[in-house]
């Protein structure tokens, strides 16, 4: 088993969660492990991404190299296609439709997500809503981790005790809203996707 | 053991913890601000007594914890590449007075410069300072390494340097933990003198390091981590050092690499190793993550042998090496990144409801009648007034220089000449500067933008908290011309006329725009902190 994912976002907006989800299943899961992540001047509102990789066999490099992601999971649309580079000719990318617009010349959303979709895998979700709908705004990031659930070859049970074990601190009411959120978005890609 | 998954820098603190370190010293700095972080949050280090509070800056924490090797105790310091310039005196002295607790200094270099104002690659401070540097390939190594280095610094008596980059640093992965050691007990130094570096001692522990020099060789020599792994292919031999070593293996998945290669990972470099290599294949590349350092060894001026690396162009001059890149140098393989056209830069910005906002927007209204260019600033998240819409400052070299390089160019006739620093930065190493303003009473406008934190690597503790106006009247800066101001919009006309009365001033002036930085704001301790001060 290997999933090389490319996880892409903006400074603050989550995407550690996603990606210590993610790390506490592959350790449940008994997999190896390497995550490479953007601290310091980026997380001040620039494009962050961080490149997560968790394999059966032992793994070399911290970072993807070009053309190997087996999937881009981005918390924002423009940020998804910036790391287009490093996708795989049979990768998905997977990104939230809600623009995160924090600079003057962000380019027209409907272009955007035109783009996004002539690509042969993709899913576009609006994580927001559905994160709102099952009760926290906030838990927008593990809806699209639900979403892109599909595309590593995981256990999806192992993601549910991830996330038990990631916001045991925060209580019980937040560990449920982030399995909603995970449910959720994982229910989403069933019934709007072929694949 | 079951393995931890921690971060390059994480498994370093816990490797020190676990090596029965007494205390850690350091500044905070991307990318090594999370090795001091972690002892802070560690039960481990609570529960021993571990000293980890940040310092004033990284010289001072470097002459801590040779302080601590004084009295027996093992210590670590740690700090960004740049910090071990600031460091640099205390740093190249301990190779002469030698350890006594070991001592391990730990640098983070950041190649591809994605937090800093350089990629100075600080192997060559080990060299210059004469003393061993490991320099892992992988977090498991990174635990090992800095759990020997103790160790080897108490034998060898001997700072060791550890030298990692932002990717191995900011890079998670499982580390298992070796078995936990008992701290040292407080002894004094066998030699009363051997921190005395009185020219008659010194001149006898620097023979002592030169001749010390032999046995480094030899250890590096038959270090576990200096590899030679043997290829069938001799047309070329490659030579790997620290992480480089994970990106040529990515290229081989799970079949050996064909060609010869030596991972050089402890230095001094294993001389009859590369000797070896050299003499067995037609032409050697070495894979390096920072300067080609020991690239140019290995060419020597003469140029005579056939070394491809960062000089000959086989791989890019700068910037971060990655398996693409490694790749390319071995097989020719070009390889295209594409972004398509419609995605935007993104650059860092400064955070909503900023107060070093509030500040630049008056100081560009005061500063217009004077016209541009006599803003000098420093490093921190305010250095972000460089960029649009504020365009508001002129400079950004060192922790520090705003203030004396607006005291240089007041010197030179540019006048009035403003400074805007943190209040961090100013304890870190602005307030020796200022002092040379006052004595000379030059004619600058000091603007303290004070957030009560070190905002830019995730809001550590400052010093100056609730200090600043006694540090400048103590420095000599007269207290009316101390004028502190709470930077919001509402009060946009009195900062303006504020800093236009300092302005005018032909001495030197303090301003210090103060507000929450609005990142710390759930930081209770500091809140409460900040009330109790009646800074707000």
């Amino acid at each position: 088993m290997k999933s090389d994912i490319i996880l892409a976002g903006v400074g603050g907006q989550g995407i550690v969660s996603i990606a210590a989800t993610i790390g506490t299943a592959a350790l449940i899961e008994g997999l190896n492990l390497k995550q490479s992540e953007v601290h310091g001047m980026s997380q001040r509102g620039g494009d962050v991404s961080s490149n997560m990789r968790v394999s059966s066999n032992e793994i070399a490099s911290d970072l993807i190299p070009y053309g190997q992601a087996d999937l881009i999971l981005s918390v924002e649309p423009m940020e998804a296609l910036r790391y287009l580079p490093f996708l795989s000719e049979s990768g998905w990318l997977v990104t939230n439709s809600e623009p995160f617009i924090n600079i003057d010349n962000y380019p027209n959303l409907d272009e955007l997500l035109e783009k996004i979709k002539s690509l042969p895998r993709n899913v576009i979700i609006n994580a927001d809503k559905i994160a709102a709908e099952v009760g926290s705004r906030r838990s927008s990031n593990i809806v699209m981790l639900g979403a892109a659930s599909h595309f590593i070859d995981m256990d999806f049970d192992a993601f549910k005790k991830g996330i038990t074990q990631i916001f045991a601190k925060k209580g019980t009411e937040t560990v449920d809203v982030n399995i909603k959120a995970l449910e959720a978005g994982r229910k989403f890609v069933e019934e709007n996707y072929k694949f | 053991m079951e393995k931890l998954l921690l971060l390059g820098d994480e498994a370093i603190a816990q490797a020190a913890l676990d090596a029965g370190m007494s205390g850690m010293y350091a500044y905070p700095g991307t990318p090594s601000t999370e090795i001091m972080e972690f002892i802070q949050h560690s039960k481990m280090a609570k529960e021993n007594n571990v000293h980890s509070i940040w310092s004033a800056n990284e010289k001072t924490s470097m002459e801590s914890a040779i302080g601590m090797s004084y009295a027996g105790k093992r210590t670590m310091v740690a700090m960004k590449h740049v910090g071990l310039n600031v460091a640099a005196d205390a740093f190249l002295n301990a190779a002469i007075t030698g350890v006594n607790g070991g001592l391990v200094v730990v640098t983070a270099d950041d190649p591809s410069m994605h937090s800093s104002q350089n990629e100075q690659d600080n192997r060559f401070y080990g060299k210059f300072a004469l003393i061993p540097i490991f320099e892992p390939v992988n977090q498991q190594d990174a635990y090992n390494m800095v759990y020997d280095a103790f160790e080897m610094s108490e034998k060898f008596n001997v700072p060791i340097l550890i030298r990692i980059t932002t990717r191995l640093a900011h890079s998670r992965a499982g580390v298992a933990r070796r078995e936990v050691k008992l701290h040292n007990k407080i002894t004094l130094p066998k030699n009363p003198r051997q921190f005395v570096l009185l020219p008659s001692i010194a001149k006898v522990q620097y023979k002592q390091l030169l001749d010390n020099q032999s046995k480094f060789e030899e250890n590096s020599e038959k270090s576990i981590y200096n590899i030679y792994e043997d290829g069938s292919d001799k047309s070329l031999g490659i030579i790997a050092c620290g992480i480089s070593y994970n990106y040529l293996k990515e290229n081989y998945n799970d079949t050996k690499i064909p060609f010869p290669v030596l991972r050089v990972c402890q230095y001094p470099v294993p001389k009859e190793q590369i000797k070896k290599l050299m003499a067995e294949c037609k032409e050697v590349l070495v894979l390096e993550d920072g300067y080609p350092f020991v690239e140019e060894m290995v060419k020597g001026i003469l140029d005579k042998e056939p070394v491809k690396g960062r000089l000959d162009g086989s791989l890019p001059r700068d910037g971060e090496l990655n398996p693409n890149i490694v790749k390319r140098a071995i097989t020719g393989e070009k390889f295209i990144v594409e972004i398509p056209k419609i995605v935007q830069n993104r650059p860092p910005a400064l955070c909503k409801g900023c107060g070093h906002i509030d500040a630049y927007l008056a100081l560009n209204k005061a500063l217009i009648k004077y016209g541009e260019g006599r803003v000098f600033a420093d490093i921190g998240c305010y250095t972000l007034g460089a960029l649009e819409p504020y365009n508001a400052i002129n400079s950004c070299v060192d922790m520090g220089a705003s203030i004396t390089m607006a005291k240089g160019a007041a010197d030179a006739g540019l006048v009035p000449a403003v400074a805007v620093i943190g209040d961090s930065t100013f304890t870190h190493s602005g307030m020796t500067g200022l002092l040379d303003a006052v004595v000379e009473n030059s004619p600058i406008t000091v603007i303290i933008s004070d957030n009560f934190t070190t905002g830019m690597t995730g809001g550590q503790n400052s010093h100056a908290l609730g200090r600043l106006e006694k540090i400048c009247e103590g420095i000599g800066v007269e207290p009316e011309h101390i004028r502190v101001f709470h930077p919001t919009s509402k009060n946009f006309d009195e900062m303006v006329s504020i800093i236009e009365e300092e302005l005018q001033y032909k001495g030197v002036s303090v301003i210090i725009p103060r507000r929450q930085c609005v990142q710390t704001m759930k930081n209770k301790d500091l809140v409460a902190k900040v009330k109790e001060l009646k800074l707000n």
